[in-house]
Order: C-alpha cells, then sequence, then structure tokens
C-alpha cells in the first residue's frame, strides 16, 4: 500500500462513527413513555443496536424523561445493558451529547445523534456542527451509511462496549480507594500476556498502527500482508500483548516490531494503546525484548521518532538503559547494552508464550 | 521556595507513608513505570519553567532528589 493510501484511510478512519446517541420516545420506541407506559419498540431497532454493537460503535441516550421510568422500560425490552452513560434528564441535548462525550473520551466529530424532533435535531446541531444529526425517519438506511462502516472490525470490536463498561467499574473503584497508586494496581490482579502475533491478531496489530499515537514510538505503520509477511520473517518477531484484570480485559493494547539483524536486533516499533497508560505496564514489552536481546548475546537498538506527542516513548527508553547513538533527520537510533534490565512490577503477572 | 522541598512535595504524592532519603534511588522502590517517568520529567520542566533536552533526559539525572535536584539547578543557571 502508497503511504498516501494509508493517510487517507486513516483519515477517513478517523471520520468513521464511534458512538449513536439515542432519543427514546417516537425515536428507539413509538409513542411517549411519561403519557402511556405501553411503548412499543421501533421495528428494527433491536437488530440495529446489535449490528452496531457488533461493529464496534457504541450506543449512548439523550432523553427528555423520568430517568428511572425510562431505564426499567428499557430493561423490559433487554437493550439496557447497551448503553453507556444515559442522559436521561430535563437538559438540553446537546449538554447531554457533551457530557456522554466527556464520560467516554470520545471527540464529538466522531458522534451521531438520533432524533425525530427537528427541534432537538437543530439544536445540537447548532451546538455541536461536528455531530451527525439523523432523522429517526431515516432509521432505514442507518446500518448502510458509509460513516456507520468502521474499517476495522475485528473480535476487540464486539467487546468495546464490555470493555467501557469494565472501565466504569474500574474508574469507581479507583475513585473508592484510598491508598497509594501501586496499592490500587495490586488490588487489580493484572496479567500482561505476551506471544507472537497470529493471523487472528494482524487485523487489531493493524488498526493499532494506525490509531495510536501518542505511545508509539516511530508512527510506522504497516498493512495487514506487510505484517503477515513479518509473522513468517525468521528475520523479525511481531509482538503483541495484551492485558486482563479482575474486572474484565482491556484486549490487545501492545505491538512490537523486532527486526533481528546478525550484528544488532532493532526495535522498529513499539506501541501501546492509551486506555492502559495508567496501569504501569510500559515497561514490560520492552523489558521482555531486552532480555531475549541478552540471552541471544547481540546489541539492542531502537528507533524514535518524535511527533509532539510521543515524548513519554522516548523517556521510556532514555530510563530504560538506552542511549542516543546517531540521528538521521528525525530518526534517532538509540542502543542499549543491556547491562541493566528491569525486573517486571510486582503487581503484574507476566505471561509470556513462546511457541 | 527550595527545590529540593518541592520535589520532595511532588514526590510524597507517589511514596505516601515512605520518608524518601536525598541520596534514595527512586526507582529502585519500584516505581520506573512510564507515566511516573514522564509526571517526573513533566513536574521538572513545569515546575521550575526549564527545558530537559533529549541528552539530559538520562535516568541518572532523575534517579535520587540529589539528582534531580542538581540538574534542576544546573538548567536554572543556564537559563537564568
Amino acid at each position: 500500500m502508497l503511504a498516501e493510501q494509508q493517510v487517507v484511510q486513516a483519515k477517513a478512519e478517523k471520520q468513521s462513527i464511534k458512538c449513536v446517541v439515542w432519543d427514546l420516545d417516537n425515536t428507539l420506541w413509538e409513542g411517549i413513555l411519561l403519557e402511556d407506559d405501553a411503548v412499543t419498540l421501533r421495528a428494527g431497532v433491536r437488530e440495529i443496536l446489535q449490528e452496531l454493537d457488533r461493529r464496534g460503535i457504541l450506543n449512548a441516550i439523550a432523553s427528555r424523561n423520568d430517568a428511572d421510568l425510562a431505564l426499567s422500560k428499557l430493561e423490559e425490552f433487554g437493550l439496557k445493558e447497551y448503553f453507556l452513560y444515559p442522559e436521561i434528564n430535563w437538559n438540553a441535548k446537546s449538554a447531554s451529547v457533551a457530557a456522554i462525550s466527556q464520560s467516554l473520551n470520545i471527540g464529538l466529530d466522531t458522534f451521531a445523534f438520533i432524533d425525530d424532533q427537528p427541534f432537538e435535531r437543530e439544536e445540537v446541531a447548532f451546538v455541536h456542527p461536528q455531530v451527525l444529526c439523523i432523522d429517526a425517519a431515516d432509521l432505514g438506511q442507518l446500518l448502510d451509511l458509509p460513516r456507520m462502516r468502521p474499517r476495522f472490525i475485528t473480535a476487540e470490536s464486539q467487546l468495546r462496549r464490555q470493555m467501557y463498561q469494565s472501565d466504569i467499574v474500574r474508574a469507581r473503584a479507583e475513585a473508592e480507594f484510598t491508598g497509594s497508586n501501586e496499592e490500587f494496581l495490586s488490588k487489580l490482579n493484572m496479567v500482561f500476556t505476551i506471544k507472537l502475533a497470529e493471523e487472528s491478531d494482524l487485523k487489531r496489530a493493524e488498526e493499532l498502527t494506525i490509531r495510536t499515537h501518542q505511545l508509539n514510538t516511530t508512527g510506522y505503520t504497516y498493512s495487514y500482508d506487510e505484517l503477515d509477511r513479518f509473522r513468517h520473517s525468521d528475520d523479525h518477531w511481531l509482538l503483541v500483548a495484551s492485558l486482563d484484570d479482575k474486572f474484565g480485559t482491556y484486549g490487545t493494547i501492545g505491538l512490537a516490531l523486532v527486526e533481528k539483524g546478525r550484528a544488532a536486533w532493532t526495535v522498529k516499533l513499539l506501541l501501546m494503546s492509551c486506555r492502559v497508560m495508567s496501569r504501569g505496564v510500559g515497561t514490560i514489552m520492552i523489558g521482555y525484548i531486552m532480555s531475549k536481546a541478552k540471552q541471544a548475546n547481540v546489541p539492542l537498538r531502537a528507533h524514535f521518532i518524535p511527533n509532539g506527542r510521543n515524548r513519554m516513548m522516548y523517556v521510556t527508553y532514555k530510563f530504560g538503559g538506552f542511549k542516543e547513538v546517531e540521528k538521521n533527520g528525525d530518526l534517532a537510533i538509540l542502543e542499549n547494552d543491556l547491562s541493566q534490565i528491569q525486573a517486571f512490577p510486582d503487581y503484574v503477572q507476566v505471561h509470556i508464550v513462546e511457541r | 521556595m527550595d527545590v529540593k522541598l518541592k520535589i520532595k512535595q511532588f514526590l510524597a504524592r507517589y511514596f505516601k507513608d515512605y520518608n524518601l532519603q536525598d541520596d534514595e534511588d527512586i526507582f529502585s522502590l519500584g516505581f520506573v513505570n512510564s507515566l511516573f517517568a514522564m509526571q517526573l520529567v513533566m513536574f521538572v520542566e513545569q515546575t521550575f519553567q526549564i527545558a530537559i533536552a533529549d541528552e539530559d533526559l538520562n535516568i541518572d539525572n532523575f534517579r535520587t532528589i540529589n539528582a534531580l535536584s542538581s540538574l534542576i539547578q544546573r538548567k536554572l543557571v543556564v537559563t537564568g
């Protein structure tokens, strides 16, 4: 794939919808709940919710309603679990949409809002012009909109809502915890798993190279086919990492590409999802690669290209004992003599799957 | 305010009930994760209004309260 194509696709990826915010009365269901308790679900809505969920698109609610009544109605329909951060109150819908965006930490330019009332759609569109506003009458075509078709549908996508739901529970537990951060981490029963990428990991690996900027050492992107070639190459290691804790899985959150040259090994790419930034697991993958290089008795090099947001990865390398040995334009080449390799932190169990 | 005092106040958030000595290795106590390292670097830059260049981003400059203090003094002299 050409670099330009990658950029175009990355842009398209940015604009695909990540969260759909639903009105309830005369949108999700037929009728007005406060006037008549016997509302019926709008035809096709259940299937739309399930399909969006499968594609990894989140669903939320912005409704002017009685919260208890509306939530128990959703429960009755067996749909309550599909919705994150339901905003059921008497506020302006633009305020509810903004609150959901803030809670999810997802930009409004990836939001869609569905309502049967032109006034509500206009109010949201006026305050948040970047939100895609959809008339409930057009629900039939919703799933066919290009922006509702994410480029990547992976095992991760289908778990996305559940991962957010575990994050909510986790955040509550963290807020209630009174000890130090390290004590909290040790109570999570984290398991960090490192393995060589399998074919089923490649879509997610490609997605990570495109979506991750902050915790990414070089920003090198690779297509599915290139990644598959590395997977079969004797001169490369394509490693993926996943994280689980007592609240659930974070999914595949790390990726590393190591080029195993004869004179030295080079970490071309090391990235971690921002979702695990506060989990203290950022040094585990590089620590593992360092110990393998030491066993193979080769020096370990690493590429680093600054992008204005990834300085934490440079600090990780430097504090991990890497020294800058070469500079070509933006590209810094670092080298580690492997005289000191940090042990894995006590609060996480590291599970290494070797073939 | 005294440079060392400011450093201690910052570190106290991470080492709650631990009385960290000026020459004690912060990183040997297990606080080696990337986020902490980054927060430490940002703390130094923002609190003392100095820029830490790539060549100063060396763990030995950040390893103890003494090391941090002398890094900061050195940078303050250069910019001041």
